[in-house]
């Protein structure tokens, strides 16, 4: 091999090194999460229990840390506020015209509870709470909604042995749930006569106001 | 239904329809005009003042802006929705825009904590749980793996929402507003898995938001592995902070609550987390009493945006009536607009690129003779799916799933040409 060809062989093979694209490669982007790093944002908690900490709390105290720091928004009861939700009652009103969807009515899983109210409530104050108090809301939420007695403690021990009513209430996504071209061409002329106007958003007059431009 | 018939030509009703050859007294009727007229010292034969004298330099504005007078093109929210504007929406001005791109400053916001103010040196992405090496990432280490630029829809499930029980809000920006359509520039969400290395069990993903809700889905991995992004740019620029700074999740054609913002953390397990956006919200509660799960894609939907309550024909003779079509299963195929309230329809004229899950743009060219008209828009997507009428919906769901509204809207367009936000018997 000549010595210019040889001289062009190793620029390509470093060319080649240098500006390689293979997918399934090492990318060495990035660097080792610790475990410290990751226990402290993995706040995740599932139906199984799994993310829970330690700890415990029950009704009574759960029942002060909601007077003080939830029923501004919730009602001391667990009510609801002006539009804030409410997360008690509501019992059989699923299939009524305005159903009540509160956690003893519609969801299905406590860990919901327990992991909503630790990574996101207080409002404006979040991840604020300790495992205890979040025990302690979590039962106190459970007492409103009739689910339990007031020396209820909830603890991680015994999370996963409460259920909440609902839990079967849900199927999974079965759409397309209307006619779609494999049930025929939809109508193109003639399709119906005699059209109506049945409702008028202007009778509600709900809209908000466009002079504030 | 009746089948389409070839014979639909020859009726009247079909002479009647929207054409633009059709000679609905096109040029017979004096124009009537609502537009302002303008200051006459501006018009022909004067000259202006901007014709003369010089303007601003290049200097004046680094960060350009709209003209002041589109200063009405905002977005809008509707106050006596929800609790409090912390945790609201608002709605992007869809009948002021054109094509398909939304512009950044007008896509529509919808946060759970308010807007994460974020500074991307203070920013990490931690992905770890099934995988073989948990990783951390800046944002510069996210943007150094291969990047690709698509260009999706975004809705929220709830658009729509509060039109279950009937006509509720005149215009489509409250209406329809809850979608947005950019291009985004990132990298495959699969790309960035593969460097932590899925373990066997992986099945499911939680992202997480850094915002004030630490917002979270679970995201089964066929979705992760198909199409899912981590973006950091629209439409050519930086994410804007209502919209995820530094980084965002992009999880085409599925309902928006699942394209986390703010993104700081993904958690890859073996089964699904139920969280309270899966389980309380976003879930589609039927008239039986038992409620949908993870209803994810986007069922396809359209819209007429001009004229429609905040756009009102302004002219008799030629106008143009547009609006846009989007499906989460694919492309559009066709849009079909009726006059009649759904009697008669016509097929529209598709324009601008037909991108997979993305907003589709269409118009139909005709002359107004002043006729009140019932105006409706039927979306099929690249699938066959046909959207449906309201009533098709509430027939099998009820009137209380909230989200997943993708009925046919009809406005009424009077012979003033304003326009309301209507219903009309089946």
């Amino acid at each position: 091999m000549s010595k210019f060809l040889l001289d062009v062989t190793v620029a390509l093979a470093m060319v080649g090194a240098a500006w390689t694209t293979a997918h399934a490669e090492d990318l060495k982007l990035g660097r080792a999460a610790t475990p410290e790093e990751i226990a402290a944002w993995d706040i995740d908690v599932r139906p199984d229990g799994q993310g829970l900490p330690e700890g415990q709390g029950d009704v009574i105290q759960g029942e002060e840390i909601f007077a003080e720091k939830c029923a501004y928004c919730h009602g001391d009861f667990a009510e609801g506020v002006d539009r804030w939700p409410v997360l008690s009652g509501g019992f059989d009103t699923l299939q009524s015209e305005r159903p009540v969807k509160t956690i003893g009515s519609y969801w299905p899983y406590l860990s919901t509870v327990w992991d909503y109210v630790n990574r996101a409530m207080p409002f404006g104050d979040a991840q604020s709470l300790t495992p205890d108090e979040v025990y302690a809301l979590t039962a106190f939420l459970l007492y409103t909604n009739d689910l339990v007695d007031d020396e209820f403690v909830l603890s991680r021990t015994n999370f996963a042995t409460v259920r909440l009513p609902n839990e079967d209430g849900f199927i999974e996504d079965n759409r397309p749930d209307t006619p779609t071209l494999a049930d025929g061409e939809p109508c193109m002329s003639d399709c119906k006569t005699g059209v109506v106007v049945t409702m008028r958003a202007q009778v509600l007059d709900v809209t908000p106001d466009d002079d504030d431009d | 239904m009746k089948k389409q018939t070839g014979t639909a030509e020859t009726k009247a009703s079909r002479r009647q329809f929207l054409t633009g050859a059709a000679a609905l007294g096109a040029g017979a009727v004096a124009g009537t005009s609502t537009a302002r007229a303008g200051n006459p010292d501006n018009l022909p034969p004067n000259i202006p003042d901007w014709s003369r004298y010089l303007g601003d330099g290049v200097d004046a504005r680094p960060y350009g802006m709209p003209s002041e007078h589109e200063a009405h093109v905002v977005r809008r929210s509707v106050p006596w929705l929800t609790a409090d504007p912390v945790s609201s929406v608002n709605f992007t001005p869809l009948h002021e825009l054109d094509g398909i791109l939304t512009p950044n400053g007008l896509a529509f916001e919808r946060h759970h904590g308010g807007i994460a103010e974020i500074d991307p040196a203070d920013h990490r992405l931690i992905i770890h749980g099934l995988v073989d090496k948990p990783l951390m990432f800046t944002l510069d280490e996210i943007k150094r793996f291969p990047r690709t630029n698509r260009t999706y829809f975004l809705e929220c499930a709830a658009n729509s929402g509060m039109e279950w029980r009937g006509a509720q809000l005149n215009g489509c920006q409250f209406t329809h507003g809850m979608v947005h359509c950019v291009m985004y520039t990132g990298v495959m969400l699969k790309d960035v898995l593969a460097q932590c290395g899925l373990k066997a069990n992986a099945r499911w993903l939680l992202p997480e938001g850094a915002d004030a809700s630490a917002m979270t889905r679970s995201i089964p991995m066929e979705k992760a592995l198909d199409d899912c992004m981590i973006a950091w740019a629209m439409n050519g620029e930086a994410l804007r902070p209502a919209q995820g700074y530094p980084m965002r999740l992009v999880v085409p054609g599925w309902e928006g609550n699942m394209w986390i913002k703010w993104l700081r953390r993904i958690e890859v397990g073996d089964m699904a987390w139920h969280h309270r956006e899966e389980t309380s919200k976003y879930t589609d509660l039927l008239e039986n009493g038992k409620a949908r799960r993870f209803t994810w894609v986007m069922d396809a939907k359209s819209v007429i945006t001009n004229p429609s309550p905040q756009a009102p024909l302004k002219a008799k003779g030629r106008n143009v009536l547009t609006g846009i079509a989007w499906s989460g299963r694919g492309t559009i195929d066709r849009v079909d607009v009726s006059i009649d309230g759904g009697a008669n329809w016509q097929t529209a004229r598709l324009d601008g690129p037909s991108f997979d899950k993305a907003i589709h743009r269409f118009y139909v060219d005709f002359d107004w003779d002043g006729r009140e008209m019932l105006l409706q828009s039927r979306a099929i997507d690249s699938t066959g799916y046909v959207q449906p009428t309201k009533n098709q919906l509430r027939a099998v769901r009820g009137e209380n799933s909230i989200y997943h509204n993708n009925g046919i809207q009809t406005w009424l367009v009077r012979s003033n040409g304003e326009a309301e936000n209507v219903e009309v018997s089946a």
